[in-house]
């Protein structure tokens, strides 16, 4: 089932034309004969859940948009994906942009919003010429600009591009960003659906949250939300890294179970060169890495499902998250210590600082992960580990702190013996591929909390 | 370094993207030029300028060239490589890529070949973890690196050099 995908092999697709051909900017036509109030309804009827990684009810946020009178309103689409293990955004951007503007203009539309930012990470520079171009196209094709299909709305879509900063995709410091400063989250509230850029109301979406208004107005919310399982609506697109043998993007209706989605050809094609499974972490690089075991199946034994609910089930002792859709493998080969490492240093690297049990916490960890990992750790520098990680969660302005904090709990919790292998063995820790097979594993009764 | 009239009125151009009086929003999109038209790294006297152009104080500039992982504070080489070491590219073997680059070219992480021609810049997520492992080449990703294709990178890079000379 594609929705979001259908089109993407298409030659041509990133240009108008073609777009156009294949049934492009139909629900702009058909938005601009509704109310803006009817489009929130069918996003609210859709049942999508933001796609950037929280999982937030889409209609929800959108129906919380303050309007008070004579004060602008901004929609901001959230291209920032910097989520390690998360590139599908990037895919979409890169292969039909065309698909983004037409979301963006409809939501612009629903939203109130005639000024309308796409912020996008300042790596992805390529990729600004190819949206600046989209942008061009549908205004020339009068998508955009003064007057749109003489609805009496007006409409200009920029692109802003960051400077290389995680913390931006935090939706406050992404507005902290797109005023010229540094990315500092704010503390919320106010929340930017009644203060936001230029403390206006603001609604900030991910790229393919956005993307997904296409279908939701073109085939209706209900037709939306009766793809998928319960509450997890819709298609989801998965990008998908590690050592698969087909690593890329994926887009899925959600009923798969992860066993289908790893090891069938039609999506990953199982684990590359004939290894075995040892670990996932099926939503980026911040939810709870799970062992081979809790991967496949639920705590009770059950089928894990490629979905929201299912992906949760057993909570952070025995389950992981959606999250942004980062799929991450790990073959038995691989040094769950060492991956964990590079994931502490990233947070370190891109905690804004403001916070010092974030700031100071990720830069413990980090230190004591490198010692473990290099053959000078101790057996109490994993409980240490623990204690800090503790001590960070919850206890911060912005989930990074949290986001810092899980994939250093999950790797102790599922893989201690690994970290004490390292520890009894520095000499062979300096070794690189020692992996330690978890896949036939019984279930790791959780470190009590 | 001082923008040509034809930065200038690009440095405009974006300005004007943005409501009446909230013009310092460009700051990060005009620091990307000034990097650019400064030999890839921001002066004391680039960034002046641009407190000028935007009609913006010094520190409100500095202020955000320092949060940022993409504005370089000090000189780089002609080239920078910008080689993703996290996670998921580690994987995929990464780390091989940087040793190889360190031992080619005889620098470490940081520092710049004597010829002042590369730059080896560690980087975290760049979000091509599916085409791993891979480097920022200035506005563009090369990925899916071997050592083979790392060799033919760094000769394209002579190359290009030494036609522009
Ligand atoms: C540290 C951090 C990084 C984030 N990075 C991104 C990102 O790169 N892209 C994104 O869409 N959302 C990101 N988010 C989530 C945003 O704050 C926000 O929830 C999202 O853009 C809302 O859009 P959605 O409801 O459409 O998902 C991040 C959140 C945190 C705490
Ligand atoms: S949790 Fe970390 S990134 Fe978030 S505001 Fe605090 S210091 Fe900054
Ligand atoms: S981990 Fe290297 S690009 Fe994402």
């Amino acid at each position: 089932m594609k929705l979001l995908l259908e089109h993407a092999h298409v030659e041509g697709i990133r240009y108008y034309d073609t777009y156009r051909k294949h049934g492009g900017y139909r629900s702009v036509e058909k938005a601009f004969k509704m109310t803006p109030e009817e489009i929130v309804e069918e996003v609210k009827k859709s049942g999508l859940r933001g796609r950037g990684g929280a999982g937030f009810p889409t209609g929800m946020k959108w129906s919380f948009l303050a309007k008070p009178e004579g004060v602008p309103r901004h929609l901001v689409c959230n291209a920032d994906e910097s989520e390690p293990g998360t590139f599908k955004d990037r895919y979409l951007m890169e292969f039909i942009p065309h698909l983004l503007i037409e979301g963006l203009i409809v939501s612009s539309f629903a939203l109130g919003s005639s000024m309308t930012y796409i912020y996008i990470r300042g790596e992805y520079a390529w990729i600004v010429d190819i949206l600046e171009q989209a942008i061009t196209e549908a205004k020339n094709n009068g998508w955009l600009g003064k007057n749109i299909l003489n609805s009496g709305f007006d409409c200009e879509i920029y692109v802003q591009r960051g400077g290389g900063a995680y913390i931006c995709g935090e939706e406050t410091a992404l507005i902290e960003s797109l005023e010229g400063k540094r990315g500092n989250p704010r503390i919320k509230p106010p929340f930017p659906a009644i203060q936001g850029v230029w403390m206006r109301p603001t609604v900030v979406n991910n790229v393919e949250t956005l993307a997904a208004v296409v279908p939701i107005i073109n085939n209706g919310g209900e037709a939306y939300a009766s793809i998928g399982v319960g509450k997890s609506t819709g298609t989801k697109l998965l990008s998908v890294c590690g050592n698969v043998k087909k690593q890329g993007i994926y887009e899925i209706d959600m009923t798969q179970t992860v066993e289908e989605f790893i090891f069938s050809d039609e999506y990953c094609g199982g684990i590359a060169n004939g290894k075995k499974l040892k670990a996932c972490i099926p939503g980026g690089s911040s939810v709870p890495i799970l062992p081979a075991n809790l991967t496949l199946k639920t705590a009770k034994g059950e089928a894990r499902y490629m979905n929201y609910e299912s992906l949760a089930d057993g909570g952070f002792a025995t389950g992981s998250m959606m999250g942004s859709g980062g799929f991450i493998v790990l073959d038995e080969d691989q040094c769950v210590v060492r991956h964990t490492m590079t994931l502490a240093r990233f947070y370190n690297h891109e905690s804004c600082g403001q916070c010092s049990p974030c700031r100071e916490g990720t830069g413990w960890m980090y230190k004591i992960l490198k010692n473990i990992e290099y053959g000078k750790g101790k057996m109490s520098d994993i409980d240490l580990l623990w204690d800090i990680q503790r001590k960070i969660e919850g206890n911060t302005i912005c989930p990074l702190g949290d986001a810092a904090a899980w994939p250093v709990a999950a790797a102790i919790r599922h893989f201690r013996d690994e970290f004490e292998w390292h520890v009894n063995n520095p000499d062979e820790a300096q070794n690189r591929n020692y992996g330690l097979a978890h896949y036939a594993d019984p279930i790791h009764v959780p470190v009590s909390a | 370094m001082k923008f040509s009239a034809e930065k200038l009125n690009k440095v405009k151009e974006i300005m004007a993207r943005y409501p009446e009086g909230k013009h310092k929003s460009a700051l990060i999109p005009v620091l990307h030029i000034a990097q650019e038209e400064n030999g890839g790294w921001l002066s004391t006297e680039a960034m002046d300028h641009v407190a000028e152009v935007m009609n913006i104080l010094p520190i409100e500039v500095y202020e955000v060239a320092t949060f940022y992982t993409m504005f370089n504070l000090k000189p780089v080489g002609k080239y920078v490589f910008e080689v993703c070491r996290t996670g998921p590219c580690m994987l995929n073997g990464s780390d091989g890529i940087i040793d190889y680059i360190k031992e080619k070219l005889s620098i470490r992480e940081g520092e710049t070949t004597l010829d002042g021609m590369f730059t080896l810049k560690p980087a975290e997520c760049l979000g091509a973890c599916g085409y791993a492992p891979m480097m920022q080449l200035g506005k563009h990703y090369r990925e899916h690196l071997t050592k083979e294709k790392v060799d033919a990178i760094i000769d394209e890079c002579r190359r290009n050099a030494a036609n522009n000379n």
